[in-house]
């Protein structure tokens, strides 16, 4: 282990540049069409392609569970599944705060190949920014990505169209990776401890697709904003409305209990491997079992259903037999002592 | 107002302690209240222990409600 | 997780809603003083459950939405202040002041930090010798205790860089005036928590005095619907009176080292409730002997004082006279995003309960 920082130079373009491409990010992403180092990659892709973009900042970089770069592949990486595309290519432009520390940086970079090799995409074009201290929190990563599209699943990549009687799944415990992060910056700590649940969705997701084709409405991943932002997204203007039923959701104990000690609510809590499925409810079941006979799907669970109660609205039936509107989120989520 | 939750005493050093709701771990402040012992249940108010619960009244409560019909129609 | 859970049975539940039917006849108003009771009525849906002749009230116990706006505008002040870090609960940081709220400040580069207890804010303080650390003090019974070990900490670490600006209020005088100034109720749901510190006996004189029920509930459904239950029988016996339904938590006397502590700091003052106005020794401020803590005092904050915003029904929210719906701004201009008044921007104010749970 070393102490060499990230330089000024290191983006300056010069020879510090190129050995920084060349000793990290080829190594690590080694790849043909990325070893060229030709100004842009060029690939053959499919009939239908998808393609999207994220940037990913977080504060800590490290975290239980995962880090930054990790974080980058999967998110990029499960925007293109739940669109109903088989990831290919991604992109990759870093933005390095000046002192930077080169080991952190290789940690980064390795843990992206790491996912990019798990997910089966190839990072093949990218790009290094330095700034000067201060002008960036240490590293931001943008990544953009390329999939296959899959003719059968064609919903999914319009709009949404909501029919009574689809069932709502969501496939996992909520709130795993906001509870991950806030350990890493509080003093909150856990009896067994809460990891991250980020990674790239391939081997839930993919599979679906395959068995179940066609049969999936919709499909959207749970991050910032939650379950209660991402329903809400899809029903806002519909004349259908999603009922669900608390005792379904399926969130950890440990989560639970932040939330009751902060005021938290667990259906706004931030995700990054949790993807919400609205189905037609005679697959309902079979999809759920499917899904459950995956690792990152084990405690999925129908939360809920489509249909007429609230036109446009997400209802939530209470574990004790009342109702009560589940908005989005309004600003940032902050612990309240009351 | 004044969210507060029941927390177990895991562990004590002087007047601080750690407590468990449902496995997350916080630190307490034990300043407000007098001998806690590990294990006690506590409830927490931004990060103190107001006061510890009292289980005896805890379960008789839950016995009276269970106590009370389900029916309104049998009872006259 | 233990004490929680089993208070949010289904069944049991439904027991207690068949029992209310089953013995309730007058119509009944039950004001819930406390903030966290509005939630938790909301959102279990306990209000839709009962008979029509048992209505609910929510009342002046979020600490946010009765703190008047001078106290954030002079918080807002502070902020502004090279030398000073904020800390404050997460509630106040959104609450807006006249011309704009902490966390407005924050992004115009404020150094304005959320604090979950007020050892941190010491921590922060001993960190930060060059600088000035501010916290402002908001909260009931329940809530100044923790305000008052961080005094007295600080004096025994000796820290000269930690000041409270104090809103911290007491109940019982609150409740009294809302009576007085035409709140029409049978019965108070007594704020839990409040009472786990300061004990049952600070509602007897006012049950007395106005020949009304007070039943210290708990926070649970099961909580509510058994202090419900208890006010609706007190009622149709005609007998009202001072009862606890919190056992588990709340006795007559309440916790006395905590109430040491606290007029050990503190005494009382006169103080403005958003909504309700000034009421007599309400308040509470720090003694003399503590006034090197007391940022009032340490600096200059010279606030004008305001009227609230127009169209704005907090006032009335607040004192039970009035619904949110009642208000022509409700979801429509003021929403939790762009809340207009207090009652919108804490998440347990009334009218943000209302909102969001309203169905
Ligand atoms: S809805 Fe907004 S403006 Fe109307 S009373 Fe409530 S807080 Fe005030």
């Amino acid at each position: 282990m070393s102490n060499q920082k990230i330089l000024m130079g290191h983006g300056a373009g010069g020879k510090l540049s190129h050995q920084l491409i060349q000793r990290i990010f080829v190594r690590h992403f080694s790849n043909k069409s990325l070893s060229v180092l030709n100004d842009a990659s060029v690939i053959k892709t499919s009939a239908f392609t998808a393609f999207t973009t994220d940037s990913y900042v977080i504060d800590p970089i490290f975290f239980p569970g995962g880090d930054i770069g990790k974080l980058a592949v999967s998110g990029t990486v499960n925007d293109l599944l739940v669109s109903g595309a088989v990831p290919k290519y991604l992109s990759a432009g870093f933005i390095i705060e000046e002192g930077f520390l080169i080991d952190d940086l290789v940690k980064i970079v390795a843990s992206m190949a790491d996912e990019a090799r798990k997910a089966g995409v190839e990072i093949i074009t990218g790009d290094t920014k330095v700034v000067k201290k201060g002008q960036c929190d240490k590293i931001f990563i943008n990544t953009a990505g390329i999939g296959d599209a899959i003719e059968s699943e064609s919903k999914l990549w319009k709009t949404p169209k909501l029919r009574a009687g689809d069932k709502v799944i969501v496939s996992g415990c909520l709130g795993d990776h906001a509870m991950a992060v806030l350990s890493a910056r509080s003093s909150i700590s856990f009896e067994r401890e809460v990891l991250s649940d980020v990674a790239p969705l391939n081997k839930l997701i993919l599979p679906l697709y395959t068995n179940f084709p066609g049969k999936i409405s919709f499909m959207r991943d749970v991050t910032r904003g939650g379950l209660a932002t991402v329903l809400n997204e899809i029903c806002a203007d519909s004349e259908l409305g999603i009922e669900l039923f608390e005792n379904k959701i399926p969130v950890r104990c440990e989560v639970e209990g932040v939330c009751e000690i902060f005021g938290y609510d667990p259906l706004y809590l931030a995700n990054e491997g949790k993807v919400v499925i609205i189905v037609e409810s005679e697959t309902a079941e079979a999809i759920l079992e499917q899904i459950k006979s995956c690792e990152f799907g084990k405690k999925a669970e129908i939360v809920g259903e489509i249909n007429k109660r609230a036109p446009g609205r997400v209802i939530m039936n209470s574990v004790i037999g009342g109702t009560r509107i589940v908005d989005m989120l309004a600003g940032e989520m902050l612990p309240r002592i009351c | 107002m004044c969210l507060s939750v029941p927390a177990k005493i895991i562990e004590i050093n002087n007047d601080m302690a750690k407590a468990s709701v449902g496995g997350s771990i916080i630190d307490v402040g034990l300043q407000l209240v007098e001998d806690v012992k590990l294990g006690d249940y506590v409830l927490v108010h931004t990060g103190f222990a107001l006061e510890k619960v009292n289980e005896d009244e805890a379960i008789k409560m839950l016995e009276m409600i269970k106590q009370l019909t389900d029916n309104p129609d049998d009872v006259t | 997780m233990k004490y929680l859970e089993e208070y949010r049975d289904n069944k049991l539940a439904s027991n207690l809603i068949n029992e209310i039917i089953r013995i309730s006849r007058k119509p009944v108003r039950f004001m819930e003083v406390c903030g966290g009771h509005t939630m938790a009525i909301r959102k279990f849906g306990i209000h839709k459950m009962l008979p029509p002749n048992i209505e609910l009230l929510s009342g002046p116990g979020c600490p946010v939405c009765v703190t008047e706006r001078s106290f954030i505008d002079k918080a807002i002040l502070l902020s502004k202040k090279k030398e000073v870090i904020i800390t404050t609960y997460g509630d106040l940081i959104r609450v807006p002041g006249t011309a704009s709220s902490l966390d407005q400040e924050k992004s115009s580069g404020a150094d304005v930090r959320i604090i979950y207890s007020t050892l941190e804010a010491l921590k922060i303080a001993e960190e930060n010798p060059q600088k000035k650390v501010v916290f402002p003090g908001i909260g009931f019974e329940t809530t100044t205790p923790s305000t008052a070990v961080a005094v007295l900490n600080a004096k025994v670490r000796q820290l000269q860089n930690f000041f409270i600006l104090s809103a911290h209020k007491i109940m019982p005088p609150a409740m009294e005036a809302l009576i007085k100034g035409g709140a029409d109720i049978n019965g108070y749901i007594g704020p839990g928590h409040v009472s786990t510190i300061a004990g049952s006996r600070i509602y007897d004189k006012l049950s007395v005095d106005f020949n009304i029920s007070v039943v210290i509930s708990g926070f649970e459904p099961l909580d509510i619907l058994q202090s419900l239950l208890m006010l609706v029988e007190q009622q149709e016996k005609g007998k009202p009176s001072v009862d606890i339904q919190y056992k588990r938590a709340v006795n007559y006397k309440g916790n006395l080292k905590a109430q040491k502590l606290v007029e050990s700091v503190f005494e009382t003052c006169n103080t403005g409730w958003r909504g309700i106005g000034n009421v007599p020794d309400s308040g509470l401020k720090l003694k003399d002997e503590f006034s090197r803590y007391n940022a009032e005092l340490q600096f200059e904050l010279e606030v004008k004082e305001v009227p609230e915003p127009k169209g704005c029904l907090c006032g009335n929210i607040l004192s039970g006279k009035n619904k949110p719906q009642d208000c022509k701004l409700f979801g429509k201009i003021c929403v939790p995003e762009n809340p207009i008044g207090a009652c919108m921007v804490s998440s347990e104010g009334t009218c943000a309960a209302y909102y969001r749970y309203n169905f």
